[in-house]
């Protein structure tokens, strides 16, 4: 039995409490990056040991092809014998050097009783340098006296380009997980809190929740929180990948890691440590990272056959090379068990898929899109259907006043102070648009003398006097007001999708305020970006008819799913998936979480709480909806490069292997030397790594073309 | 058919043989993972080449804790997986980290290296 308490003496112990900080990095004592340059420069340093020796060994492996050396080590001769002595001594160096890791890593899987590369490598060079030298003390062992010749070049260059292969494969997995290390080190240090009423600056980690905190021009933000004091434009295109600076105002919410732009800011910490979005953000693209395409799963049956299935084919290879090849007959058969051991790439296999998920999860982290898991990214890159919640996806989600059409006698800002005195004490949602477009035009309401809510109609009120009715028409009509010369005007706002809202002081028609929910600037070039990848764009609210169709026209979506009450959204995303669509839901996760849920692919928009971070597939941080043609966009073309390394990796090994056991040798005569197998095993797993990384230039312009 | 060749068939037919038994039919009671006084099952796992045990036995409804401890600098072993649970982790060589999870129900979950490489297994009996 082990326990943490046992644990002390052999190694740093991390509590588990803060095993959710410890694996972003912040507490490590090595970090991964580091374990990693250390791999590499190690791995260098025998290549370059196992090249130096390979290169003269390669040449007097073959003496009698080169002609000063031939007169020099005639073949048979005291003189060449002992060459090739010293060569396996130097190549046995290479092995104890360069080559270690092979066979301690195959020692330890054997221990396991398990396969894998290190175990194919070790025993093909193993074999190559046990026979030749074999050969060399024991020629009367062999037969005949060609059977004799060496292979310690074989064990050499292939250990030395294995090896080369790995250090490049080190290196390249660096560049795949390079988005999140990025991520980890936007985090600043320290931070300036105001503590007693001094200014300190203290280490990150010792800000808590409640402290107030200072951001000078061009400063860090620490942690998140929300602005006390002071106003400031904030970049936060690090997070949410959003190129404009945002305004911030006492009251709005900051996020730690953002950078602060002019202005001066105080404010109060709300979230910090493991807690914060950055956290959470670099916590949820690592577990993304490493979660499995479903795809993966075949790979993995394949995989966890592969390499004990490569050693009993090297096995048959060498009993018919032996008893159906050409003499020499047992040097025949064991180049071809060698070659064989060598070609096979379990590594190519294994790394397909992950590499490309890792590239690919990170590429789309770095434009403010978390994609939660495997299973979404492949979900998201079969979407044929996107339903674009209205309020707060396409549009900003907060009712506005867009127009004010004052009626003769009237002056627009006079019916707008009419309008915000009557609706001030009001709880109607369109209400607040007024009462905030007033202010906005700094209007001072008069007061009122009286207010009587009718709900669903309007408002009765009296200001001195004299009567004040703001509502529908039909309310203002029964009241005995003309509203007819308006009516047109009121008609074409309607049109255009916007609620339109009388207003009548002393028996007569004052005006008509327009309130709307108005479309976010970006909207209609995303929902265009959508129907280029060619996906249907359908929109889902809960408005009547013609205000829907109105955004719609406006927004560039041809099919609208008008007034559909919050809970029958997820039945009718239910409805086009029985139609065999595969849909994605893309709303701000507030009241559509089961839709969200329903939907093949759920997207959160403008978010980067946990909560909608849990709930959704897919979140976009920013409210932008280009997010969502981005994350479809990065999903099939991580999805496409995982299954070009897959089909690559499989080519390879089935079309390696057959040629490797020596196929051609019957047809065309030639046999696959272990060198030329050795160089094909390391490039086919660079080459895997370096299509994932290819990845990484997927540009924003490609999901539009 | 000449006498060595029928000793070449022979044995390369046997080692064939050996080598499916050894690779593909190993026994797997494994290592029970002990209680602690916090009411977690906990088991130190030794990452070297493989998982050291590969084969970890839990009871299904108490909590596991999982401690890694990598012991070598190879790429490969770099990041534990565990895909049932939706649990991964970086192994920095040297350091202890703990991998925590919940077994609801008995079955058969996996965990391997990123690349499904190295691989174990932890069994969920039913308390």
């Amino acid at each position: 039995m082990t326990t943490a308490a046992d644990l002390r003496g052999i190694g740093p112990v991390v509590s588990p409490s803060i095993a959710a900080v410890r694996r972003f990095g912040t507490l490590a004592t090595a970090s991964p990056a580091e374990d990693r340059k250390a791999e590499y420069r190690g791995l260098m340093r025998k290549w370059w040991f196992g090249a130096a020796v390979g290169l003269p060994t390669m040449v007097l492996s073959y003496p009698w092809l080169i002609p000063v050396v031939r007169d020099i080590f005639p073949r048979g001769s005291a003189q060449l014998w002992w060459l090739w002595v010293a060569m396996g001594a130097a190549s046995l160096a290479v092995i104890v050097y360069s080559g270690n890791q092979f066979f301690s890593g195959a020692w330890e899987a054997l221990k396991h009783r398990s396969a894998n590369m290190h175990t194919l490598i070790a025993v093909g060079t193993g074999t190559a340098w046990a026979y030749s030298t074999v050969a060399l003390l024991f020629p009367q062992l062999f037969p005949s006296a060609d059977m004799t010749d060496v292979y310690y070049d074989v064990t050499v260059v292939v250990t030395a380009l294995v090896v080369l292969g790995m250090a490049l494969e080190v290196k390249a997995r660096g560049r795949t997980s390079e988005a999140i290390e990025k991520l980890v080190g936007l985090q600043p240090k320290t931070a300036r809190v105001l503590r007693n009423g001094v200014e300190t600056e203290i280490p990150v980690d010792e800000v808590v929740v409640g402290d107030v905190v200072v951001v000078r021009p061009g400063g860090k933000v620490p942690v998140d929180g929300i602005v006390t004091d002071g106003t400031s434009a904030i970049d936060e295109s690090m997070i949410t990948g959003e190129s404009m600076p945002v305004a911030k105002a006492p009251g709005d919410e900051i996020i730690g890691a953002t950078i602060n732009t002019t202005g001066s800011l105080r404010f109060r910490a709300t979230k910090v440590g493991a807690d914060t979005t950055l956290a959470t953000i670099v916590r949820m693209v690592g577990d993304a990272q490493a979660s499995r395409v479903p795809i993966q799963r075949i790979v993995d049956v394949v995989s966890a056959y592969f390499t004990p299935a490569v050693v009993i084919l090297s096995i048959l290879g060498f009993v018919v090379w032996y008893d159906f090849g050409p003499a020499p007959a047992f040097a025949y058969a064991t180049i071809v068990a060698v070659t064989t051991l060598i070609i096979a790439c379990p590594c190519a296999l294994g790394m397909a898929t992950p590499m490309s998920l890792t590239t690919g999860i990170g590429l789309a982290a770095s434009h403010g899109i978390l994609i939660r898991s495997g299973d979404a990214l492949q979900a998201a890159k079969k979407i044929d259907t996107v339903v674009l919640d209205k309020t707060g996806t396409i549009t900003v989600g907060k009712p506005t006043v867009t127009d004010v059409v004052p009626a003769e006698g009237f002056e627009s800002d006079a019916v707008l102070k009419l309008a915000a005195a009557a609706e001030r004490d009001s709880e109607h949602p369109l209400a607040a648009a007024i009462v905030e477009s007033a202010a906005e035009r700094q209007l001072t309401p008069p007061e009122l003398s009286s207010f009587e809510a009718v709900p669903g109609h309007g408002i009765r009120a009296r200001i001195g006097g004299r009567r004040l009715l703001v509502g529908k028409r039909p309310f203002l009509e029964a009241a005995g007001v003309k509203a007819e010369p308006l009516a047109a005007g009121a008609a074409r706002l309607a049109d255009e999708g916007k609620t339109p809202v009388f207003v009548a002081f002393d028996e007569r028609l004052a005006g008509v305020i327009a309130i709307a929910d108005p479309i976010k600037a970006d909207s209609v070039a995303a929902i265009a970006a959508l129907h280029r990848l060619g996906l249907r764009v359908v929109m889902i609210t809960g408005d009547n008819r013609r205000t829907a169709a109105a955004i719609a026209r406006r927004a560039g979506i041809q099919t609208v799913l008008a007034e559909v009450l919050p809970q029958d959204k997820a039945y009718e995303v239910r409805r086009l998936q029985l139609e065999g669509r595969v849909v994605a839901m893309v709303g701000d996760g507030i009241n559509d979480a089961p839709a969200l849920a329903q939907a093949d692919v759920g997207f959160a928009i403008g978010t980067g709480t946990d909560v909608a971070i849990e709930a959704s597939d897919i979140t976009l941080i920013t409210g932008s909806l280009h997010g969502v043609a981005t994350a479809i966009g990065i999903s099939r073309a991580t999805m496409r490069n995982v299954y070009q390394n897959l089909f690559g990796a499989f080519v390879y090994n089935g079309l390696g292997l057959p040629v490797a056991l020596g196929v051609l040798y019957p047809i065309a005569g030639v046999l696959l030397s272990p060198i030329l197998a050795a160089l094909a095993m390391s490039f086919s797993s660079v080459t895997v790594i370096s299509n994932a990384n290819r990845l990484k230039r997927f540009r924003l312009q490609e999901v539009a073309s | 058919m000449t006498l060595d060749q029928v000793v070449v068939t022979v044995a390369g037919f046997t080692l064939v043989a050996v080598v499916a038994w050894f690779f593909w039919l190993k026994p797997s009671q494994g290592v029970r993972a002990a209680s602690t006084s916090d009411g977690y099952q906990e088991q130190l796992v030794l990452v070297r080449g493989g998982y050291t045990p590969d084969t970890i036995r839990v009871a299904a409804g108490k909590p596991v804790r999982l401690l890694f401890r990598r012991v070598e600098t190879a790429a490969c072993s770099e990041r534990v997986v565990i895909p049932d649970f939706e649990r991964s982790a970086d192994l920095p060589t040297g350091v202890v980290v703990p991998i925590e999870f919940m077994p609801v129900e008995p079955g058969e979950h996996e965990f391997t290296c990123q690349m499904g490489m190295l691989r174990g297994r932890i069994l969920v009996e039913a308390a």
